[in-house]
C-alpha cells in the first residue's frame, strides 16, 4: 500500500519528460502518454521519492507566489495515486 | 483534408527490425509474402529513421519484427533511441531474452517489454506457434519481473484458446503482468488465410468477455486486462490505427513505410521506401500515406455517418479483403452493404465442428490438418504471383 505521508515518487511504470512538440510536460508508460497540465507537471516533477509532501507545498508556494496550496496538492496527489501514477512505498 | 496541413506528425513508430522468427503463429500479423522482402535495413539507416521520425514528434517507439532479439545491433539501437527521448518498447516472443541480454538492454534504456504468449497450456501454445517454447516463455516472464521492466503480456484470442480465458488471466497475474492484453485475432495476411479454422462462435466470445469482465471487477485492478474487441461480433468498425496515416507509422524490415502492419498487401498503393526518402517526405507528402487520410475519400455510407469521426471509416485492410475494395465502409459495419459475407463467416463458425487440436506437441503433425503455419516455404508458396491474385478474391 502507499503510505500517504511517505516522500511521493513517480512509480518506475512512468516516465516523466518534457515534450517539445507537445509543449508540454508528459508521463510515458507502455504504448502510451498522458499529456499534463502546468500546474500537476510542477508537482509530479517535485515527486522524486526525497522531498515530502510540505517540501513540495512550499516550493510551488515560494515558485508561484500564492498562499494555501497545500490542499490542491494533496487532492492532485490523491487522483495520481489513484491513477497508479505514483509508486508503491518500499515495504 | 489537405494534405500536410491539418496532419499531425506520427506518434507511434513500429520498427520491424526483421521478419525472421522462430515461431510459425498461425495468426502472424507478418505479410503473407514476407519472405519476398527479406532485404533488412541496416544499423546507420535505422538510426537515421528513428531520429527523423524523433525529430518530427513521435513519441512512442515499439522494436517488433519478427523476432526482434535476432537483430545484433538491438541494444545499440535501443540506445540510440533513448538518447532520442523515445519511450522504448520491445515486442517479443521472448526467444534469445537471456538474464543477460534483459540487463544489457535496460543499461541500454529499455523502458518496457510486451510477451507473446500463445495460450496457458503448454500443449496449445506449442501447437498454435508450432515450437516447444512455452516453458521458456514462463523463463523469460520471470526474467522480465527481475530486471525490473513493467511487463504486458499479450496473449492473441481464438476458437482455441477462448475457453481458457480466465486460467490465462490466472497465469499472467501469477507471472507478475502489469498489463495483460487480450487481443481478440484479426483477420489479415495468416490469420485470414486461416479464418475457417480460428473463427470462434459469437457466443464463445461472449462467454470470454463475460469472464473478463467479471476478473476485471473481483481483482484488485493492479493488472489492467484489456479485451481487444472482437470487431466482426461486436458489428462495430474499429478506430484503425485511430486513422490512416494520422498517428502510427509502421516501418518495415526493408524500409518501407506504411500505415499499418498490414497494408501492403493493397493493391495500387506505392509506400515509399525510407532508403530513398526521409520520414517527414513519406508521411507527409506520399500519395500512399494521403490516400485514405482524413474523410475525402469516404463513400456516401461513411461520409454522412455520424460515426466516421470516431471509427475514421474503419479498416481500409478489412474492406478490401471482405469486400474487395479498400474504400468501401468496413464490411464488419451493420451500414456495410457487405455485412452479410461478415454474419456468413460467424454463422459458419456456428455451424462447424471444433477444430481438433492435438494433446500434445508433434512436429510436424499439423502438415494438411487445415491450419497453415507461417514460415519460409509456405511464404513463398502463398505468394505466387497466381495463388496472391486467388487469396485476394477468395471470399467466405
Amino acid at each position: 500500500m502507499i503510505d500517504p505521508a511517505a516522500p511521493p515518487a513517480v512509480s518506475p511504470m512512468y516516465r516523466l519528460q518534457f515534450e517539445q512538440a507537445q509543449d508540454a510536460w508528459v508521463l510515458l508508460y507502455p504504448e502510451g502518454m498522458v499529456k499534463l497540465n502546468t500546474p500537476a507537471a510542477e508537482i509530479l516533477r517535485r515527486c522524486d521519492g526525497r522531498r515530502s509532501v510540505g517540501q513540495i507545498v512550499g516550493e510551488l508556494e515560494v515558485a508561484f507566489a500564492r498562499d494555501h496550496l497545500r490542499a490542491d496538492v494533496e487532492a492532485f496527489l490523491a487522483q495520481a495515486r489513484d491513477q497508479g501514477w505514483l509508486a508503491q512505498a518500499a515495504q | 483534408m489537405t494534405p500536410g496541413l491539418a496532419t499531425k506528425p506520427p506518434f507511434w513508430l513500429l520498427a520491424e527490425l526483421t521478419y525472421r522468427c522462430p515461431l510459425h503463429c498461425v495468426f502472424c500479423s507478418n505479410p503473407v509474402d514476407y519472405a519476398r522482402h527479406d532485404a533488412e535495413l541496416d544499423t546507420a539507416t535505422w538510426k537515421r529513421v528513428l531520429a527523423e521520425a524523433r525529430a518530427l514528434g513521435a513519441v512512442q517507439l515499439g522494436f517488433s519484427g519478427g523476432e526482434p532479439l535476432l537483430r545484433d545491433d538491438l541494444e545499440e539501437l535501443v540506445a540510440h533511441a533513448r538518447g532520442l527521448g523515445f519511450y522504448t518498447n520491445l515486442i517479443t516472443s521472448g526467444v534469445g531474452l537471456s538474464a543477460a541480454r534483459a540487463r544489457g538492454l535496460r543499461d541500454a534504456g529499455l523502458d518496457h517489454i510486451q510477451l507473446s504468449f500463445q495460450d496457458s497450456t503448454r500443449e496449445l501454445n506449442d501447437f498454435i506457434t508450432s515450437t516447444r517454447t512455452f516453458e521458456l516463455k514462463a523463463k523469460v516472464a520471470a526474467i522480465i519481473k527481475d530486471a525490473g521492466y513493467p511487463m504486458v503480456l499479450n496473449c492473441v484470442m481464438h476458437r482455441f484458446n477462448l475457453p481458457h480465458v480466465g486460467r490465462i488471466i490466472d497465469m499472467a497475474r501469477r507471472m507478475g503482468a502489469d498489463f495483460l492484453e487480450l487481443a481478440n485475432t484479426q483477420y489479415y495476411g495468416w490469420a485470414w488465410h486461416n479464418r475457417a479454422a480460428l473463427m470462434p462462435t459469437v457466443d464463445e466470445l461472449r462467454d470470454a468477455e463475460a469472464i473478463v469482465m467479471a476478473r476485471r471487477q473481483a481483482d484488485d485492478g493492479r493488472m489492467k486486462i484489456f479485451w481487444v474487441s472482437p470487431d466482426y461480433a461486436d458489428a462495430q468498425p474499429k478506430p484503425c490505427m485511430a486513422g490512416w496515416g494520422a498517428v502510427f507509422l509502421v516501418v518495415a524490415p526493408d524500409g518501407v513505410a506504411l500505415p499499418c502492419h498490414s497494408a501492403r498487401m493493397l493493391p495500387g498503393l506505392d509506400f515509399p521506401n525510407l532508403r530513398d526518402v526521409g520520414v517527414r517526405e513519406a508521411w507527409f507528402d506520399s500519395a500512399a500515406f494521403n490516400a485514405y487520410r482524413g474523410d475525402a475519400w469516404m463513400n456516401d455510407t461513411c461520409g454522412s455517418c455520424d460515426e466516421r469521426g470516431k471509427d475514421h471509416g474503419g479498416c481500409r485492410c478489412q474492406a478490401f479483403l471482405v469486400a474487395g475494395d479498400a474504400a468501401a465502409t468496413d464490411p464488419v459495419c451493420r451500414k456495410s452493404e457487405h455485412r452479410d459475407r461478415i454474419d456468413a463467416m460467424l454463422a459458419a463458425a456456428t455451424h462447424r465442428a471444433a477444430p481438433v487440436a492435438p494433446l500434445r506437441f508433434i512436429p510436424g503433425a499439423a502438415h494438411g490438418g487445415g491450419l497453415v503455419f507461417r514460415g519460409d516455404a509456405m511464404s513463398l508458396s502463398l505468394s505466387e504471383p497466381v495463388a496472391a491474385r486467388d487469396l485476394s478474391q477468395a471470399l467466405p
